[in-house]
């Protein structure tokens, strides 16, 4: 039996090398674009499984997750700015484009307003939690296009990607396309931890049925604020790392139709699995990229593909994958 | 995209495709081509087309591919377009792009990557002044030197007070900031709206408690359509007179409105009407092709695309970049503005006229001349270029 | 503020108001009768405004585009009922969103491709396109009026509907018990059928009279949309009553907001009311179930 090597093994040892090798392929055959893309794809990738962490393990269909992914972005876009201008932020703070500072801020301040959201919003149930994270995202959304000292709607260029010291420079497309498989291999690594531990157990039954798990004595108020806190915070970072990656934020970001494409991405590779988001990330940006270069009018496909998804596939792309034997 | 843009460019690819030439340029062309704001992007390509037309496929000799892109108005949109074309498709020239903000958002990208960056209709301050840059050109015009003629105008013609309206984007900014600059009546008030907010209501009871002696708007496309419309209808029209820049009053609005618009005055560095040699070709050829009215949008964009003409033709390659931007800077080539030259900072030098929305032969609105306001005019910015 | 900038203002606020009454009367009767989150609702809007845009270039009448139109989404959304939705009713709120999000993805693109990219800007009549003074010194703009009437006279209309005939005791029944009429040998499928079609073809409704003063254009129907959720969230999901003072509520709040409040407060005004109704009441102001 343990000789035997299982085809998930062998599936993942491929993609492990293909993620590797992608940076020299892609700059051998001169097409260094896309490296770029590859990131990008990493980047909501780790969005993806944030968003999983919630809505896939604790079935809370927040509809409003792109918020966590922009503030994030603009800790680094206005840390950045105020650092390029050479001024304070409120007066007092001086301007740094330090990914030792920005990024962990991005995380903190991401992570704080997942944690105020989450108060308000866990209590509800259904369709008004559904509403109240859109609410609460849109406002989000409004506060940046209103916020015309940092570009408002028009958005903001970063002068320059963050900087680690001289320990790396994430001026080269390949060193920040590792820096970011790095972040999204560990981070992600950390959350299938944390679901597999007691913690992530106890989500799953509140899913299953939170009146059972209160009765048994678990506060599941505190544990679905705790997991809303840590997905946010988590996407905070996706967002720093966007923001990197398009050297540009803006409100879009935070528009409710990426709040829906991230549920999309969580559907399409199958939710409560973490490694499919990942992979629905993946196969959502690849599909834009494809279609979108064969046909303009590459929607017009997705749109029906995704009614199919929901209707025939619910366990998403993750589903359709060879199993472990300990799983049957 | 829309049949007649496909065509166009499906056009351009077949007239490029038998010259043998080696040379060749691409150019990435970066519009906006849907929602309200869509007939600018098919203002400017057509134009574009036209001109590449009437030079056989080809600029400067050189066989002519452009690659279109859709940044549906929205600045992030631009920048990944932008990235696209500069990286994978290794453009020579980035243009096309209509909004100052979609401008400024790209303007990075392209930039810093040393490709040309050549503006054939949004002209933010930042990049005339303090940001200018060896590889960026506007050949259009600076966002606030069409407000600053109207200012100047209304200033002589003794209006007392004057309320202003734009959106609220880098472009609207410096559109009443142009105007302020020459007016020198009492500004009652100042209104920034949302970036293609489509409803006005509220707006519009506002003027009506302010009853000023004029408005002043800067609404391009469909913006400006729903403004007049409503303007109209809300009574104002006839109490209160209106004056804006000719991309308030131009042919992307005008056959919308109606005669609404009729006897509203605006001031641009070109009209239709414009009476050179060049302009007369450049506005029967359109026509011919397109069945309407030019609008400034297709003017600058016939323009610009003779202006890279020229430069190509006189640097001999889009490969020598240093030669070519000497090249862009000093060449003549012929404007349907009549006088056209560069400034230091790469923005036009040219006059600006007064105009009058009256009917055409056949009925149609057209912007007739009525008084020359600016001769060789530069903008406030140039001498905080330093490159 | 002056009075008759104050009255126009309010004007306006009811204008805003009775046009989101049309998309959430549908919204709220298919969320509280079939329990279903239907994001595709703002495709009804935009597909009325196109459909009446079309009509009207046919035909240059605005009536018979306006009917036209109605029928069109009408029976579009009995379609769509037929074909697939009536299959997610008993599906879980996710994958509703996610269904319906993807018809949203579908109706821009086709839109897109059937009628190009560019907005439509729609000319009114000579005779709608001027202002009566209804106060003395005040003129209002005649088209905005007929919206304000044609938004109440439906609100009536659904009122007589929901409380007099027999339609309207069954939509009650199935709004505070769905089993109830199951139980009542009532053919259930009809009866969702019909009202689905009923709720597209309001919103249909306010698409194509949206149309003349606003612009005719893709993804026109996303943005009311969510005004439209906040509508039927602070209304009560499920209570047509609840929704009719929702509309009125959000568009005088959202009007008075864009000229009292500084513009970073502006836009989110509808959103704090929102948040601050569901703080206090979490199931809106007039909950529909128990």
């Amino acid at each position: 039996m343990a000789k035997s090597i299982s085809p998930r093994a062998v599936l993942g040892l491929l993609l492990a090398l293909a993620l590797l090798a992608l940076p020299p392929v892609a700059l051998s055959l001169g097409e260094p674009f896309y490296i770029g893309l590859a990131s990008r794809m990493l980047v909501f990738a780790l969005a993806a499984m944030s968003l999983d962490l919630i809505l896939g393990y604790g079935g809370l269909v927040c509809f409003g997750h792109a918020a966590f992914l922009g503030v994030g972005a603009y800790v680094v876009g206005i840390l950045g700015h105020h650092a390029a201008e050479q001024t304070l932020l409120f007066g007092i703070l001086p301007g740094t484009t330090s990914g030792w500072v920005t990024w962990p801020l991005a995380m903190l301040c991401a992570g704080f307003m997942a944690f105020l959201i989450g108060l308000v919003s866990v209590r509800t149930q259904g369709l008004y939690f559904i509403m109240i994270t859109l609410a609460f995202a849109q406002m989000a959304y409004f506060f940046f296009v209103t916020l015309k000292g940092y570009g408002g709607d028009d958005g903001l260029s970063l002068g320059q990607r963050s900087t680690f010291s001289d320990l790396v420079s994430l001026r080269d497309k390949s060193t920040f396309y590792y820096v970011t498989l790095t972040m999204a291999v560990l981070v992600g690594g950390g959350l299938i931890k944390v679901t597999r531990s007691r913690f992530g157990m106890v989500l799953r039954g509140i899913k299953e049925n939170e009146r059972r798990m209160l009765h048994i004595g678990i506060p599941t108020f505190r544990y679905k604020v705790a997991a809303f806190t840590l997905a946010g915070a988590v996407a905070g970072l996706a967002g720093a790392l966007l923001a990197n990656q398009a050297n540009f934020v803006s409100p879009a970001m935070m528009h409710w139709t990426r709040s829906g494409e991230l549920i999309v991405m969580v559907i399409l590779g199958g939710m409560g699995s973490l490694l499919g988001p990942a992979a629905g990330a993946v196969v959502f940006l690849t599909l834009e990229e494809v279609l979108s270069a064969y046909t303009e009018h590459w929607q017009i496909i997705l749109g029906p593909l995704l009614i199919l998804v929901v209707y025939f596939a619910r366990q998403g792309l993750y589903g359709m994958l060879p199993r472990r034997r300990a799983d049957r | 995209m829309t049949m007649k843009a496909l065509l166009a460019a499906m056009a351009v690819v077949a007239l490029a495709s038998p010259a043998i030439a080696a040379e060749k340029v691409k150019i990435g062309f970066i519009s906006t081509f849907s929602g309200p704001q869509g007939v600018l992007g098919r203002e400017l390509m057509d134009g574009f087309s036209l001109a590449l037309k009437n030079l056989g496929g080809k600029l400067g000799g050189a066989e002519v591919t452009v690659i279109q892109g859709d940044d549906q108005g929205k600045p992030d949109i631009g920048v990944q377009l932008a990235e696209k074309m500069v990286e994978r498709d290794k453009v020579d020239v980035v243009t096309g792009i209509n909004f100052s903000n979609v401008l400024l958002a790209v303007a990075k990208p392209v930039l810093d990557s040393k490709t040309f960056l050549l503006s054939i209709n949004a002209g933010p301050s930042q990049l005339a002044g303090k940001d200018c840059n060896p590889y960026y050109f506007n050949v259009a015009h600076q966002n606030d030197n069409v407000p600053e003629a109207m200012g100047q105008f209304l200033t002589a013609k003794g209006v007392k007070t004057v309320y202003l309206l734009a959106p609220n984007y880098p472009a609207g900014k410096d559109m009443l900031g142009g105007f302020k600059r020459f007016f020198h009546g009492r500004v009652v008030g100042e209104v920034y709206t949302q970036f293609n907010q489509p409803d006005y209501a509220a707006e519009l009871a506002q003027i009506r408690q302010a009853k000023p002696d004029a408005v002043f708007f800067f609404y391009p496309g469909g913006m400006g359509i729903n403004f007049l419309k409503q303007y109209a209808q809300s009574g104002l029209k006839g109490q209160v007179p209106l004056y804006g820049p000719s991309f308030s009053l131009d042919q992307t609005i005008l056959p919308a409105v109606g005669d609404a618009a009729v006897g509203t005055f605006s001031t641009a560095f070109w009209s239709e009407t414009a009476n050179n040699k060049a302009n007369k070709k450049f506005v029967t050829d359109f026509e011919a092709a397109y069945g309407r009215i030019p609008s400034p949008y297709a003017a600058t964009a016939y323009d610009g695309a003779y202006l890279l003409d020229a430069a190509i033709k006189a640097a001999g390659s889009t490969k020598n970049k240093d030669a070519l931007r000497k090249a862009l800077e000093t060449v003549k080539f012929d404007s349907v503005r009549g006088k056209f030259s560069f400034n230091t900072n790469h923005n036009p030098i040219q006059d600006y006229h007064l105009y009058e929305v009256t009917k055409d032969s056949a009925g149609r609105l057209i912007n007739s001349y009525r008084s020359e306001v600016f001769t060789e005019h530069k903008d406030a910015y140039s001498t905080t270029c330093t490159m | 503020m002056g009075i008759f900038l104050f009255a126009e203002q309010v004007l306006n606020g009811l204008q805003l108001g009775t046009m989101l009454f049309l998309m959430a009367s549908g919204l709220t009767l298919v969320f509280g009768i079939m329990n279903l989150v239907n994001l595709a609702h703002g495709s009804f809007y935009m597909m009325g405004a196109y459909f009446a845009a079309t009509l009207f270039k046919l035909t240059g009448s605005l009536v018979l585009a306006a009917a036209g139109a109605f029928v069109g989404v009408l029976v579009l959304g009995m379609a769509l009922e037929i074909a697939i939705l009536h299959s997610f009713y008993r599906r879980d709120h996710l994958d509703q969103v996610l269904a319906t999000f993807g018809m949203i993805l579908f109706f821009n693109e086709l839109v897109r491709m059937v009628w190009g990219p560019q907005a439509y800007f729609l000319a009114l009549p000579e005779a709608l396109n001027g202002s009566v003074e209804l106060i003395p010194g005040a003129p209002y703009p005649i088209y905005r009026l007929i919206i304000i009437v044609a938004g109440l006279t439906v609100a009536l209309g659904l009122y007589l509907l929901i409380s007099r005939s027999r339609i309207g005791m069954l939509i009650r029944a199935g709004a505070s018990n769905r089993t109830m009429i199951e139980a009542l040998g009532v053919n259930i499928r009809v009866l969702f059928t019909v009202v689905f079609g009923l709720g597209a073809a309001l919103a249909g409704l306010a698409g194509t009279m949206a149309g003349p003063l606003l612009a005719v254009q893709v993804g026109m129907g996303d943005s009311v949309l969510i005004t439209t959720l906040v509508v039927i969230v602070i209304g009560g999901i499920g209570s047509v009553r609840g929704a009719f003072l929702a509309s009125l509520l959000v568009g005088l709040s959202d009007t008075f907001g864009r000229m009292l409040l500084p513009a970073s407060l502006a836009e989110m005004t509808i959103y704090i009311l929102m948040a601050v109704i569901l703080y206090r009441r979490p199931q809106g102001l007039f909950p529909a179930h128990g």
